[in-house]
């Protein structure tokens, strides 16, 4: 085979792969209890102000702070927590007196990344052919 | 007047090697900001830090690898490579910088990890690339026969431009509404892009030992061929890899999982060739290109070990989301890819004219100190994570604040290690713009 030809079969199979995830969005029902449109806002929210380069959002993101997945259905911390460090910040996080719709729109983005899996590792398996699945 | 030899690819190898001096500094102040959490806090603090230092390595590398393209097309055509187009292209990447720096400033974000500016400035960078294209294949088309090297520069810059695009997909809703798949498709083009801009370093790299070895077989073998699409088809699927925790489609985790499984082809084959590579550094070690290049060699070979261990689940359900993963990115962009470019600076602007002893000691006392400080801020970046793991895993966690204070000696000793990266760096690029600015008159002709 030319290198040609293996260059434009691999290219082929790229496009259809990455097809394939574009369309994901199509077959996934959407969850009830979230305001999807706030949630949409509220990602842009996030970087925004730039969250991300303290934060994680499942183990990716900047390493400074700890990951924010789940932090909305934490019993322990929840909605009310992350007002009050949003108003008075902590250690090396800056306070943010941001607006009451960016606030709302951040909050509902929160609540769709959680409502979507666990982050937190122990609450993984490892199967014998080395892949790790959420318990 | 007098000609200078400054073209386009020593142009913006000079370029990146500001960003280089910037980026370090910036990093080293991001690193404070561990160790003092109130350093400047109020005005630029972590949060400008980060982008600032992130943004500023990452086009080092971007830019140092458009140099290294140019410069070594110069070898295949008589004409002057510099004209209006490729200077639009420079143009328009310093339009970007001031637009990025100022948007970090300003503290007007709103782009993602690594490219947090504001996303207007991903405009003229993408225009910037679709005209290195447009150069790329008016040069390369009157090449016959292509080496493997310029297969590898076409596929970087074909698949820079494609992820880079893909990278601002987010700004339309669709993509956004279904957030598992938005960070699916920012994780694989975060994945995709890195392996474009190591076909066209690793293009670099053969290019150069193809010179310094003054033969013309090492770029065409089968084996090489072998390599280049190996490395292909890693760079188009292996990307799932950085997801394992995402709750995404299982296909997409284990096709990641098994492509970076076939990276152990590479790394056997580094081991296979060991004795050759000894001997070749006992022969060439006094040249400093090479040395840079057996540099990079090493780093490639701890990295990728790293990196396949990374890549079975199993183990990174461990080192995710920890400082492993850091270690990680900055061991290969430095190790590797700043190698790399080093080799093709001391290379393209002439070190060999240098003749002065002071500096060339200086140079190599820099070099070493360069590896060793890179070994002292791998480790330490490692063992840090190791700990932040034994504390994810745990039952009864600590409070992570208390967690991260306990880690403090070791971002003690990344920040002197970094201290260490910044003033090896600064030498040996001041070295070396001095070295292009006494050759600058040297015009070589083919
Ligand atoms: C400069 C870095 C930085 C930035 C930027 C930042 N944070 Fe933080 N954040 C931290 C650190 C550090 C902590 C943890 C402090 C501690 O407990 O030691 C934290 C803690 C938190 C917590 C509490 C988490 C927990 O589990 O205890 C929340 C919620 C939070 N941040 C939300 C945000 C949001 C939302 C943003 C963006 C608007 C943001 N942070 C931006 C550094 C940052
Ligand atoms: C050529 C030199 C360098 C390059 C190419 C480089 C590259 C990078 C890259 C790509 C990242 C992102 C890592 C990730 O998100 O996983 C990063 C992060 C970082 N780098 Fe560097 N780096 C360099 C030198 C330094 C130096 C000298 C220091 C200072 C000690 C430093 C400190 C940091 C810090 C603190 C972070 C952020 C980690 C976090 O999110 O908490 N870097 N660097």
């Amino acid at each position: 085979m030319k290198p040609i030809h293996l260059f434009f079969s691999l290219c082929f199979l790229f496009l259809i792969y990455t097809l394939s995830i574009y369309l994901t969005p199509l077959t996934v029902a959407k969850m009830s209890t979230i305001d999807s449109e706030k949630a949409v806002s509220g990602r842009i929210v996030w970087q925004k102000y730039n969250c991300q380069s303290c934060h994680q959002l499942y183990g990716l993101g900047g390493y400074l702070g700890p990951d924010l997945t789940n932090v909305v259905s934490n019993p322990k911390k929840g909605e009310r927590m992350i007002k009050q460090i949003l108003k008075y910040g902590v250690k090396q996080m800056p306070c943010y007196n941001m607006p009451n719709d960016d606030y709302k729109c951040l909050i509902e983005f929160l609540k769709s990344v959680d409502a979507s899996g666990l982050a937190d590792p122990r609450k993984y398996t490892i199967s014998k052919t080395g892949m790790i699945n959420q318990k | 007047m007098k000609r200078t030899n400054l073209s386009i690819g020593k142009l913006f190898l000079l370029t990146a090697l500001v960003m280089l001096l910037l980026g370090l500094i910036f990093g080293v102040l991001s690193t404070i900001s561990y160790l003092v959490p109130d350093f400047l806090k109020d005005t630029l603090g972590f949060t400008t830090l980060r982008p600032l230092h992130v943004s500023s390595a990452v086009f080092w590398i971007i830019l140092g690898a458009t140099g290294c393209v140019y410069c070594c097309l110069q070898f295949y055509t008589d004409k002057e490579l510099s004209n209006f187009a490729d200077l639009t292209q420079w143009v328009l990447w310093i339009i970007a910088l001031a637009g990025i720096f100022n948007s970090y400033f300003t503290k007007s974000f709103g782009g993602r990890e690594y490219w947090e500016f504001n996303p207007i400035w991903a405009l003229p960078i993408t225009i910037a690339w679709i005209i290195f294209l447009v150069n790329f294949v008016k040069i390369s088309k009157k090449i016959k026969d292509w080496p493997v090297y310029i297969w590898m520069w076409l596929t970087g810059i074909i698949f820079f431009l494609f992820t880079f695009i893909e990278n601002y997909l987010w700004i339309f809703s669709y993509f956004r509404e279904h957030f598992v798949t938005d960070m699916t498709i920012q994780w694989k083009v975060n994945g995709s892009l890195v392996g474009s801009w190591n076909q066209i370093l690793y293009g670099t790299a053969f290019f150069l030992m193809d010179k310094f070895e003054n033969n013309k077989h090492v770029g065409r073998s089968k084996l090489a061929f072998g390599m280049f699409f190996l490395g292909l088809f890693n760079l188009m699927f292996n990307w799932g890899h950085h997801i394992y925790t995402l709750p995404t489609e299982q296909y997409i985790r284990y096709v990641g999982y098994i492509v970076s499984m076939t990276e152990w082809i590479f790394f056997v084959r580094i081991l296979y060739t060991w004795k050759q590579t000894v001997s070749d550094v006992q022969k060439h070690y006094h040249y400093f290109p090479y040395r840079f290049i057996i540099a990079a060699d090493i780093w490639v070979f701890i990295n990728m070990g790293q990196a396949i261990l990374m890549s079975i689940p199993a183990i990174n359900l461990y080192t995710h989301g920890t400082h492993i993963t850091v270690s990680h990115a900055m061991g290969t962009t430095i190790g590797i890819n700043s190698m790399i470019i080093f080799a093709a600076c001391f290379e393209f602007f002439d070190f060999k004219r240098e003749t002065s002893k002071i500096v060339t000691n200086l140079s190599t006392l820099s070099f070493w100190f360069l590896q060793f400080s890179l070994l002292i801020f791998w480790l330490s970046l490692i063992m840090a994570g190791i700990k932040k793991s034994i504390w994810q895993m745990s039952e009864n966690q600590s409070s992570y604040s208390k967690m991260m204070v306990s880690l403090t000696p070791y971002f003690t000793t990344f920040f002197v290690a970094g201290l260490g990266l910044l003033i090896s760096f600064t030498i040996l690029a001041i070295v070396l713009i001095k070295t292009y600015w006494k050759n600058r008159f040297i015009i070589h002709l083919k």
